[in-house]
């Protein structure tokens, strides 16, 4: 099935947004164990999800093990408590429960979706609980995923989005942890006993947050959470829970040879924190950029006016330290130069300028009055749970956002593109550009 | 065919999802439906759990509907009803929908192509006049298509050129039909689109793009009586007209294996099987379609089912495995395994190591517990389903415009639920015969850059010589 435009821009631009369609408010407590937990409660279909998330992303990889996070958080569901890896994924699907278990940058998370009916949220609470808190780290399990995920990552590093986007990542964070890479060679050097300790020391209930939206009541809730994190490992108090600033980049162009029919060009910097007060006017500038799908000046510069490609798209990724604003578009390789000056010229003026009030009523009439699609499904609602809980941001965040975005003037906007976005730190990386 | 009452049909999810079974009956309570006097079907479901709704409009035309010389011309099209219309201005679709708080976007697959916008409630109408205004007036003038058709070609370098794996599915399907139009690529082939000019769009446009030849689907807080007043305000007041004529494609049945390899930049080979399998034509009374789903879900319905255990777990000669097979197409059926071998492993290995896994069905059943397995998993994403509305609305289009109706759906969840360990077993043992089996391979190739600009300069020199 093709798309008129690839959703891109719209997965990555962060999740933000807004509030009161389905539910009820957002609740927030801590439990005795130190874990934050997010909570809306919404009876209309039988269904809970839960997400946990522990400070046990990449960003916390040994430098020398890049992948040990994935790899621990991969094996979290692949055999816990009394279950084998095939009990488990059996018991799940008997009673038709979705378990995943995934590393990012900051955190790792486990989401699990069930069936309400107190049968059936029990066993899936409880093998959610072993997941977290008895995982088995089988050396076989451990051995055959550490060959295929070598495997694969070989195979990933023959195409050109992905080597672009290494390129991309280790050009602007360098040393820093956001710019160490997986290699066959890093994951080579994983042990078992390293999952173990990783786990040991990254998945513990003040390291947690958790983030739960559906058919529960309170009781229920607080139940559940302190259930999932009684019998986490204990705190380690001198495992670091911060990262370090990513340094000030210098302009430069990295370039790399490649077969591809297209150019990958990517253009960006470290730019923004979770905990910036500017986030929303980043944001919203960014929809009038290039966020905002087929009405951003980027598509109308590089794709309709002058065809030059498919998908053209900037966002602006916070992260606990600063995370990456970036512009991304492929196009045939012969084209390359020509589209990046058309992304400078566009993203020059717009640093200068910032928006038109045209062009940020535009953007503000979309995410504010559109801010009910954000939030009009139990898995938006978790998804948006599960950042806020994550980042601690405050329970009233979905529920004031329509009216921060309303109260952003064009000069509030301008300004903080510019503290943010420095054309003398952006990196450009070429990728199979002629 | 068996019969059985109504009754215990409906009463397989009940049970399985006791006392949630309700939840996994199809919204036929909340659905409704009418034909406008120009023949176009419109279906409406109630969902007032959110303040918002989805508008879709589905075409009866796919890329099954192109002729050679114009492959790639229904997306193509589908690009153009973007670029205006004499009272909303090329980009001005997009800008209205962003400007009422919506999204847009449409696709394009072989057996039809589809437009939504998702919004909040209030705004339904707005974009149901602007939906309606496209499917009469499209401008499609030459300077817009001449930029789009660029874009367009970027998108095939994108998805396909640059893409080893969908190289090897689209050599495959070339290769896999002869007679049959899903032997051709979705987004076209590239001199296709080179030489297409805003004409073939025009004549596409204005043979398929006719009330009678769509469905609208809404789903959201809404009242259906009156969106079926706004559909015949907008839809209803644009003529009906004759559409052509469909051809039937026969593909002749294949007689003998078919084997082909691809070589493009990678560093795993790919293998993907693909058997020649029925397609859902008669809902009520088929049984093999919904065996082979059932089938399709044991062999690689979960982490712990047979084919990523045999293969990836236990064996260990494949990195990863997936199965895909769709009963619920205008055309014909494919039942496709694909996977990556370990390495240390050849993709012989692999192939010979799935055989036996299909092989252990045929020959063995399955278990009735591996059944109700899948039946858990099937009932419980019924539920699941509830909790989106561009989920519950591509259902309802995709079934209106495949033929079937919506109200299959509850339908075909009780045969699937009917579907027996003789059942599989059956289909195992019927239909994976390598007189219909067609066999692709992705070959990979170093990333070398003297090896590559060498093969750049050969292809060259053929290219040029070729041109005399």
């Amino acid at each position: 099935m093709l798309m008129k435009q690839m959703m891109k821009s719209l997965a990555l631009a962060a999740v933000l947004m807004s509030v009161q369609a389905i539910a009820a408010p957002v609740q927030s407590w801590t439990t005795a164990q130190g874990t934050r937990v997010y909570f809306i409660e919404t009876h209309a279909l039988p269904i809970v999800d839960v997400q946990i998330s522990f400070l046990a992303g990449s960003a916390f990889d040994p430098p020398n093990k890049v992948g040990l996070a994935s790899m621990t958080a991969s094996l979290l569901d692949q055999g816990a408590g009394t279950r084998n890896e095939k009990e488990v994924a059996e018991a799940l699907a008997d009673i038709g429960a979705q378990m995943s278990a995934a590393a990012g940058m900051d955190s790792a998370s486990v989401t699990l979706r069930t069936l309400s009916d107190p049968e059936r949220r029990a066993t899936a609470i409880a093998m959610m609980t072993d997941a977290i808190s008895m995982p088995h780290f089988d050396d076989g399990v451990f051995k055959r995923d550490q060959a295929r995920s070598i495997a694969g990552l070989k195979e990933a590093l023959t195409k050109p989005q992905v080597l672009s986007q290494r390129a991309y990542m280790s050009s602007i964070y360098q040393d820093h942890p956001y710019g160490r890479l997986a290699t066959p060679e890093s994951v080579a050097a994983i042990s078992r006993v390293d999952l173990e300790q990783f786990w040991r020391q990254h998945y513990s209930a003040e390291r947690a947050s958790i983030a739960l939206v559906g058919d529960l009541t309170r009781a229920e809730a607080e139940a559940l959470a302190v259930q999932l994190t009684a019998s986490l490992p204990a705190d380690q108090r001198d495992v670091p829970r911060t990262l370090p600033k990513p340094s000030t980049t210098s302009a430069k162009v990295v370039r790399l040879d490649h077969p591809a029919s297209q150019a990958h060009l990517l253009v960006g910097m470290p730019s923004i924190a979770r905990d910036d007060a500017e986030q929303i006017a980043l944001q919203v500038g960014n929809y009038t950029l290039g966020g905002g799908g087929f009405v951003s000046l980027l598509t109308k510069a590089v794709r309709e006016d002058r065809g030059y490609a498919y998908s053209v798209y900037s966002y602006f990724d916070p992260k606990l330290v600063e995370g990456p604003f970036t512009i991304g578009l492929e196009t045939k390789r012969t084209q390359a130069d020509d589209a990046l000056k058309v992304v400078h010229s566009v993203l020059d003026d717009f640093l200068k300028r910032g928006p038109t009030p045209t062009q940020l009523k535009a953007a503000q009439d979309n995410i504010a009055g559109g801010f009910a699609l954000r939030i009009d499904s139990n898995s938006k609602l978790a998804a948006n749970l599960g950042v806020m809980a994550f980042y601690g941001l405050p329970t009233d965040w979905l529920e004031k956002y329509p009216d921060r975005v309303r109260a952003l003037t064009p000069e509030a906007v301008r300004s903080a593109f510019q503290k943010h976005v420095k054309p003398e730190q952006l990196v450009t990386v070429r990728t199979a550009a002629d | 065919m068996r019969l059985r009452t109504t009754l215990w049909l409906f009463s397989l999810c009940t049970a399985l999802l006791s006392p949630l079974g309700a939840w996994a009956a199809a919204g036929t309570d909340n659905t409704f439906e009418t034909t406008l006097a120009n023949g176009m079907r419109v279906v409406v479901r109630e969902d007032h759990r959110a303040p918002t709704a989805v508008q879709m409009v589905w075409y009866r035309v796919g890329s099954i509907d192109e002729r050679d010389g114009v492959t790639g011309v229904a997306h193509v099209t589908e690009h153009m009803m973007f670029k205006g219309t004499p009272i909303v201005g090329p980009g001005e679709f997009n800008r209205r929908v962003a400007a009422v708080g919506g999204r847009d976007n449409a696709f394009t697959s072989n057996d039809y192509t589809a437009y939504f916008q998702q919004v909040p409630a209030t705004q339904l109408k707005t974009v149901m006049a602007l939906e309606a205004d496209r499917m009469r007036h499209l401008t499609l003038e030459p300077t817009g298509y001449s930029k789009e058709i660029q874009v367009i070609m970027e998108e095939r370098r994108m998805r396909t050129d640059d893409q080893s794996s969908a190289r090897v599915h689209e050599a495959m399907n070339a290769v896999a039909w002869q007679a049959h139009p899903y032997r051709r690529p979705v987004i076209g082939w590239m001199s296709d689109l080179e030489q297409m000019t805003v004409a073939d769009v025009r004549d596409w446009y204005r043979r398929w793009y006719v009330p009678n030849n769509a469905t609208l689907v809404v789903v959201g807080d809404v009242n259906h009586q009156q969106v079926f007043g706004w559909a015949r305000q907008t839809y209803g007041v644009i003529p009906a007209r004759a559409l052509p004529e469909r051809k039937q494609f026969e593909e002749p049945v294949q007689a003998g294996q078919r084997q082909l390899d691809v070589k493009a930049p990678a560093d795993l080979p790919l293998l993907v099987m693909g058997w020649k399998v029925p397609r859902l034509n008669d809902p009520r009374k088929d049984v093999d379609p919904y065996a082979l789903e059932m089938l399709a879900q044991i062999l690689d319905g979960h982490d712990a089912a047979r084919l990523p255990t045999a293969l990836v777990k236990e064996q260990q000669v494949a990195v990863s495995i997936d199965t895909s097979y769709d009963s619920t197409n205008r055309g014909p059926s494919m039942f496709m395994l694909q996977a990556s071998p370990r390495p240390g492993h050849s993709v012989d290995q692999l192939e010979q190591a799935i055989r036996g896994a299909l092989a252990e069905v045929a020959n063995k059943g399955v278990s009735e517990q591996e059944l109700t397995r899948a039946r858990s998993q099937l009932c419980a994403s019924e539920v699941y389903k509830k909790d989106s509305m561009m989920g519950q609305a591509m259902e309802i289009g995709m079934l209106e415009t495949l033929g079937y109706g919506w109200q299959a759906s509850p339908l075909m969840l009780d045969k699937l639920n009917q579907v027996t360990v003789a059942d599989v077993q059956w289909v195992a043992q019927s239909y994976f015969k390598d007189d219909q089996l067609t066999i692709a391979r992705l070959v990979p190739q170093p990333l070398d850059a003297a090896e590559l600009a060498a093969r750049a300069k050969r292809a060259e020199a053929v290219q040029a010589g070729g041109r005399h």
